[in-house]
C-alpha cells in the first residue's frame, strides 16, 4: 500500500466517522414542542388542564422512547390570557426557542395575535381555541382542535328544532368566547328558524344575574333561553334561573361541559342541556363507538395523576398533541413544511373531540357529529339521541 | 460690592443652568447611545420584540411619570388613552382607508382632544377622588370599545395594518426597533425640556402646594390641563406604535389592570424621574420573561420582588440609588 | 311597583351589600394610614378559600368559618408587619404599590397552596329561594345583608366605645397628634390591618355560596370594593356601605332598565358625576384643606 491508499482510507473512516457522528447528534436532537396557554388569568379554566394534559403526556411518550429514537421537549408559558403576551410568548417560542411546532392558544384573542407569526416563520400551530374564524378561511400553517363556536350553535338550534322551539333569549357573558359564539349563534339561528327575542350580557366576574333573567322572563314568548359563556358565570345564571322559577328550557355551552359546572350549579341544572365531546359521557358509551378507547384512556390516565375532574379543555390539549406526534411520525422528521403537509392530511384520526379529517379547506376537521347532545339528570350527563 | 455678588451670583446660576442643561442632555445621550449599541448583543427578533415593548411602555410611563411625579396627580385610567390610540389608528385606517400615518397621527390628535375636554372638569378632583374617576374612565373606555363589536371586533380584538411611512412599508422587529428607540428618545427629549421649562417649574410648584401656587400666580388648572393632555398624548403614541408593531390589539389593551402596570412601573422607577420611568420600564418589562423559569411560582416572586424593592427603595429604584451613589460621593 | 322593578332592587341590594362589606375594608386601612390597600379583595379571597379548605379536611362549618376569618386576619398581620411596617416611612403613593405587590403575591399563593378552579360553600340556611314583596332572595343573601348591619353596628360601637377604636378614629384624624397623646400609631396600623382582612374574610365566607371562590376572586371584589367606598366617601363607614348599596342597585337597575351590556359603564358614568357635585363621596366630609 502506498501513501495515496492510506491517506485515502484515513480520508474514508474521517468521513463516515463525522457521518456518523452528525446523524447520531441530529437523531438525537430533542423535537421541541412549544405552547403559549393561559394557565392563570381569567381562562385559567383552559389553560390549567391543557398544561397538564400537555406534560403528561409528553412525559409518557418520553418514557417510552420517544418519537423515531428523538425524545420531546415541551416548552410551556402562561400568556394569563393576555394577547399581547401570548404575541411575545409566540415570537420567543419561534426565535429563541427555535420549536418545531406549536400546540397552544388557549383563547381565540390569544392565538388570533399569534397567527401572523406563525405565518411568517412558517411553524406548524395547532390551536386550541373555539372561534370559527381560526380556520375560517384555512390558514396555510393554522390548525384547532376544539369544535367552533358555530357547531355547538348549530347543534343546539337542532335540537331546538327537535323540540319545536323557536323563540331564544341569548345570555352571555362580556369574555371573548362568550362573545364569539353569540355573534355565531345571531349568524345561524335563521337556518334553523330561529328568532332571538332577547340578548342580555353579564359580566365575567359578576356575582348575580337575576336583573337580566328577570328581563328575559318580562320577554313575551321566549321558549328557550341559551346561555353562551364559560368560567363560573354560567353556574351563577343556572342557579338564578331557578331561584327565579324560570322553566324554559335552559341550554348552555360547551364551554362548561365539565363536572365542576355541575358541582358547582347542583341541583339547579337539572335538565340542562349542552353539546359536548365524547369525552365528558366516556362511561356511557358503546363500546362500539370509535372514541370509546381512546376517551376512557385518557379520563383514567388524567384523573389518577391529577386527582381531579377531567375537562373537555384538556383533551383538547390531548388531541393536539396527538395530532402534531402523529404528523411528525407521518412526516418522517420535523421539517416544518412535511408536518404541516402530515397534518393537512389527517384522516380518520380518532381523538378526544371526535373523528378528525383534514383537508386544505379544513383545519379542523371535525363535523356536528362530533358533538353530542348532553342533559344533567341527577347530577350526571346522558345522551340525548 | 454688589457687582461682585452680582457676578457671584450669576455664576452660580451659570453653573447651575449649564449643570441642568449637561443633566438634561446626559440622559438623552445615555438613552441613544444604549439603543444604538443593544442590537450589537441582541441575539434575535424576540429580544428585538422584548426592546420594542419595553420602548412603548417607557414612553407612556415618562408621559404618566410627567403627571404623578412632577404634576403630583394620578391615574388609574392611562391605559384607556393607550388603547385608543391603538385602535383610533386601526379604525381610521381600515374603516375610513386613510394611509396608517396619517391614520395614527389623527388618532394621537383626537385622543389629545379627548383628554383636554375631559380633563378640565376630572382634574378638579383630588387625591383618591381622582384617582377614581380616572379609573373609571378607563373602565368606561374599556367597556365600549369591548361592547361595541360590530366596530371594534369585541373582546378579541382587531387586526391593524401595518405601517406604512411614504409608500415603504414598515416590517420587521428591526425597523420597529429604530422606530420605537427613535420615539423614546423624542419623548425623552420633550419630557426634560418640558421639566426645565416655566411649566415644569409651575408644575413643581404645584405638586408642593397647589394652594400656595396658586398665591405666587400660577394657573394651576391649566398646567394640570397641560400635563395631562401632553401625558394622554404620549399614551396615545404608544398605543398606535403599540398596535401597529404588533398587528392587532385588544381591548385588554383599556383595563385597569394594565393602568395599574404603567402606575406600577413609574413609582418602582421613581417618581418625579424621567430616567426612573425608562428603568421602571424596562425591569417590569422585561421580569415577566425572566420569570418564566419559575413557572407556577412566577406571580409569587413577582408579587416579592415589588414588595421588597419598594420596601428597601421607597423612593423608587433610580432617585435612592442615586441618593444613595450621591451620599456615598460626598461621603 | 311591578315585579320586576323589586327583583331589580333585590338584586341590586345582594350585590351592594358584598360591595359594602370589601368597602368597609378598605376604609379601615384608609384611616388608619391614609392607604388605599389593594390586597383588600386577596383577603376576601383567602377567607373563602380557607374555609372550603377546612371543610375539605373534614371541619364542621362552624368551626371551618371561623378558622378561614382567623387565616386571614393572620395573614393580614403578616403583610403588616413584614412589609407595610417597614415602609411607614414612605410616600403613599410607595405603600400603595406595595399593596399591589402583596396582593399579586397572595394571589400566587392561593394558585399554589390551593387550585385554579371555582369553589363553592354550602349555604347558611338552604338553597330554597324566599319571596318578599314579589321578589325572589336567596336566604344566604338575607345572611349577608344582615351581617352588614350588624358589622356596621359593632364597629360603630367599637370605635365609639373602646380604647383601640378610639385610637384608630384618633389616628385617622391627625396622626401626629395621635401620636402626641401617647397614641402608638404603629400598633394601631397593625390592629387596622387585621380588622380589615378579618371583615374581609367574613365577607368571603359569607358570599362563597352565592357568588363562588376561586384564587383570582378577590380582584374585581377589589375593584367594586374601591369604587364603593370611594363613591361613599373614603373613610367614613356609612359611606362605606351607602356607596356599595348604591353601585349595586345601579348596576342591577342599569342593567334591567337600561342595557345590561354596558350596565357597568352606567354604574361607573353616574359615579363621576357624583364625584363632580360632591368631591368628597356621597357621605364624605367636606374636608378644609390646610394651606
Amino acid at each position: 500500500m502506498n501513501v495515496k491508499q492510506i491517506a485515502r482510507g484515513i480520508l474514508r473512516v474521517v468521513g463516515v466517522g463525522l457521518l456518523v457522528a452528525t446523524a447520531t447528534a441530529v437523531a438525537q436532537e430533542p423535537i421541541r414542542i412549544g405552547a403559549f396557554l393561559s394557565v392563570t388569568g381569567p381562562a385559567a379554566f383552559l389553560g390549567d388542564p391543557e398544561q397538564k394534559t400537555l406534560e403528561m403526556y409528553v412525559e409518557r411518550i418520553n418514557a417510552a422512547g420517544g418519537i423515531g429514537g428523538r425524545k420531546l421537549q415541551l416548552t410551556v408559558y402562561d400568556d394569563a390570557g393576555d394577547a399581547e403576551k401570548a404575541r411575545t410568548f409566540a415570537k420567543r417560542l419561534i426565535e429563541q426557542d427555535k420549536v418545531d411546532v406549536i400546540v397552544g392558544g388557549s383563547t381565540t384573542g390569544t392565538t388570533m395575535a399569534a397567527v401572523p407569526l406563525v405565518e411568517q416563520a412558517q411553524t406548524p400551530f395547532i390551536s386550541l381555541a373555539g372561534a370559527v374564524v381560526i380556520v375560517e378561511p384555512a390558514k396555510k400553517w393554522v390548525f384547532k382542535t376544539p369544535h367552533t363556536d358555530r357547531m355547538a350553535c348549530e347543534k343546539v338550534f337542532t335540537d331546538m328544532q327537535a323540540r319545536k322551539l323557536t323563540k331564544l333569549a341569548l345570555i352571555s357573558g362580556t369574555g371573548g368566547f362568550d362573545k364569539s359564539m353569540r355573534g355565531e349563534c345571531l349568524k345561524v339561528a335563521p337556518k334553523y328558524s330561529v328568532e332571538v327575542v332577547a340578548d342580555e350580557s353579564y359580566g365575567a366576574a359578576d356575582t348575580d344575574m337575576t336583573a337580566q333573567l328577570t328581563k328575559i322572563r318580562g320577554t313575551p314568548g321566549v321558549q328557550a333561553v341559551l346561555n353562551a359563556g364559560f368560567g363560573q358565570g354560567p353556574a351563577i345564571v343556572t342557579r338564578n334561573y331557578r331561584q327565579l322559577g324560570l322553566t324554559m328550557p335552559l341550554y348552555q355551552s360547551h364551554g362548561v361541559a365539565s363536572k365542576e359546572y355541575v358541582k358547582l350549579s347542583g341541583e339547579a341544572a337539572e335538565g340542562v342541556r349542552l353539546p359536548a365531546a365524547a369525552l365528558l359521557v366516556a362511561d356511557i358509551l358503546p363500546e362500539s363507538n370509535p372514541q370509546k378507547r381512546v376517551v376512557v384512556a385518557y379520563r383514567n390516565d388524567y384523573e389518577a395523576r391529577y386527582k381531579s375532574d377531567v375537562s373537555t379543555f384538556g383533551g383538547h390539549a390531548y388531541d393536539g398533541l396527538m395530532l402534531a406526534v402523529d404528523a411528525i411520525k407521518r412526516a418522517g422528521g420535523t421539517d416544518k413544511a412535511k408536518v404541516r403537509d402530515a397534518l393537512e392530511a389527517t384522516r380518520g384520526y380518532v381523538g378526544t373531540g371526535g373523528i378528525v379529517n383534514m383537508s386544505a379547506s379544513d383545519h379542523m376537521g371535525l363535523d356536528l357529529t362530533a358533538f353530542q347532545m348532553l342533559e344533567v339528570q341527577k347530577g350526571n350527563w346522558v345522551v340525548i339521541r | 460690592m454688589d457687582s461682585l455678588v452680582h457676578s457671584a451670583a450669576n455664576a452660580s446660576s451659570r453653573a447651575t443652568l449649564a449643570g441642568a442643561l449637561t443633566a438634561r442632555t446626559r440622559l438623552v445621550a445615555a438613552l441613544a447611545l444604549v439603543i444604538a449599541s443593544l442590537p450589537l448583543v441582541i441575539a434575535n427578533d424576540y429580544f428585538y420584540d422584548v426592546a420594542i415593548t419595553v420602548a412603548l411602555n417607557a414612553i407612556v410611563c415618562i408621559g404618566l411619570n410627567l403627571l404623578i411625579g412632577y404634576a403630583g396627580q394620578i391615574s388609574l385610567g392611562h391605559a384607556g388613552f393607550f388603547a385608543l390610540g391603538g385602535y383610533g389608528t386601526a379604525l381610521v385606517a381600515t374603516r375610513y382607508g386613510w394611509p396608517t400615518l396619517a391614520a395614527f397621527v389623527a388618532a394621537v390628535a383626537a385622543v389629545a382632544l379627548l383628554a383636554f375636554i375631559v380633563g378640565r372638569p376630572i382634574l378638579r378632583l383630588k387625591g383618591h377622588y381622582l384617582a377614581m374617576a380616572t379609573l373609571g374612565l378607563g373602565i368606561i373606555v374599556s367597556i365600549v370599545i369591548s361592547t361595541e363589536d360590530r366596530i371594534t371586533g369585541g373582546p378579541d380584538g382587531m387586526q391593524v395594518p401595518a405601517l406604512a411611512i411614504g409608500g415603504l412599508v414598515v416590517q420587521g422587529e428591526r425597523a420597529w426597533y429604530w422606530i420605537a428607540g427613535g420615539a423614546l428618545v423624542a419623548a425623552t427629549w420633550v419630557a426634560s425640556n418640558l421639566i426645565d421649562s416655566p411649566t415644569g417649574r409651575a408644575l413643581r410648584a404645584l405638586h408642593t402646594s397647589e394652594i400656595a401656587a396658586e398665591v405666587a400666580g400660577i394657573d394651576s388648572a391649566r398646567h394640570k390641563l397641560f400635563v395631562f393632555v401632553v401625558s394622554a398624548a404620549f399614551a396615545a403614541v404608544a398605543g398606535g406604535f403599540a398596535a401597529l408593531h404588533a398587528g392587532f390589539i385588544t381591548p385588554a389593551k383599556a383595563s385597569f389592570f394594565h393602568s395599574i402596570e404603567l402606575v406600577t412601573m413609574v413609582v418602582f422607577g421613581g417618581m418625579a424621574s424621567t430616567g426612573g420611568a425608562i428603568v421602571g420600564a424596562a425591569v417590569l418589562t422585561v421580569l415577566p420573561q425572566v420569570l418564566t423559569v419559575f413557572h407556577d411560582y412566577e406571580m409569587i416572586v413577582f408579587g416579592g420582588l415589588l414588595m421588597a424593592t419598594m420596601i428597601f427603595l421607597p423612593r423608587g429604584v433610580v432617585p435612592t440609588l442615586y441618593g444613595m451613589l450621591a451620599s456615598r460621593t460626598r461621603s | 311597583m311591578s315585579a320586576a322593578s323589586v327583583q331589580y332592587i333585590a338584586s341590586g341590594l345582594t350585590v351592594g351589600s358584598i360591595y359594602a362589606l370589601v368597602a368597609l375594608g378598605f376604609s379601615i386601612v384608609f384611616n388608619a394610614s391614609r392607604v388605599i390597600n389593594f390586597a383588600q379583595g386577596e383577603f376576601v379571597m383567602i377567607g373563602g378559600m380557607s374555609a372550603v379548605s377546612l371543610l375539605a379536611l373534614g371541619a364542621p362549618m362552624p368551626l371551618a368559618l371561623a378558622g378561614a376569618v382567623v387565616v386571614a386576619t393572620v395573614v393580614g398581620l403578616v403583610v403588616e408587619k413584614l412589609a407595610i411596617e417597614r415602609a411607614r416611612r414612605a410616600d403613599v403613593v410607595t405603600l400603595i404599590i406595595i399593596t399591589i405587590g402583596a396582593s399579586i403575591l397572595l394571589r400566587g399563593v392561593a394558585q399554589v397552596v390551593w387550585d385554579k378552579s371555582v369553589h363553592r360553600l354550602p349555604p347558611l340556611a338552604g338553597d330554597t329561594p324566599v319571596t318578599l314583596f314579589g321578589a325572589t332572595i336567596l336566604p344566604q343573601s338575607l345572611w349577608v345583608l344582615a351581617a352588614t348591619v350588624v358589622i356596621m353596628a359593632a364597629l360603630t360601637y367599637f370605635f365609639r366605645r373602646t380604647r383601640l377604636g378610639k385610637a384608630m378614629l384618633a389616628t385617622s384624624h391627625n396622626r401626629l397628634a395621635a401620636q402626641l397623646v401617647g397614641i402608638d400609631v404603629d400598633r394601631v396600623l397593625f390592629a387596622s390591618f387585621g380588622l380589615a382582612a378579618g371583615l374581609g374574610a367574613i365577607a368571603g365566607v359569607l358570599i362563597a355560596p352565592i357568588a363562588f371562590t376561586a384564587y383570582d376572586a378577590g380582584v374585581m371584589l377589589g375593584l367594586k370594593g374601591f369604587a364603593a367606598a370611594i363613591l361613599g366617601g373614603l373613610g367614613s363607614f356609612p359611606g362605606a356601605i351607602a356607596g356599595g348599596l348604591t353601585l349595586g342597585l345601579l348596576e342591577s337597575i342599569g342593567a334591567g332598565y337600561v342595557s345590561s351590556a354596558y350596565k357597568d359603564a352606567i354604574a361607573f358614568v353616574i359615579i363621576l358625576g357624583v364625584l363632580f357635585v360632591r368631591p368628597d363621596g356621597l357621605l364624605g366630609a367636606l374636608r378644609s384643606e390646610r394651606v
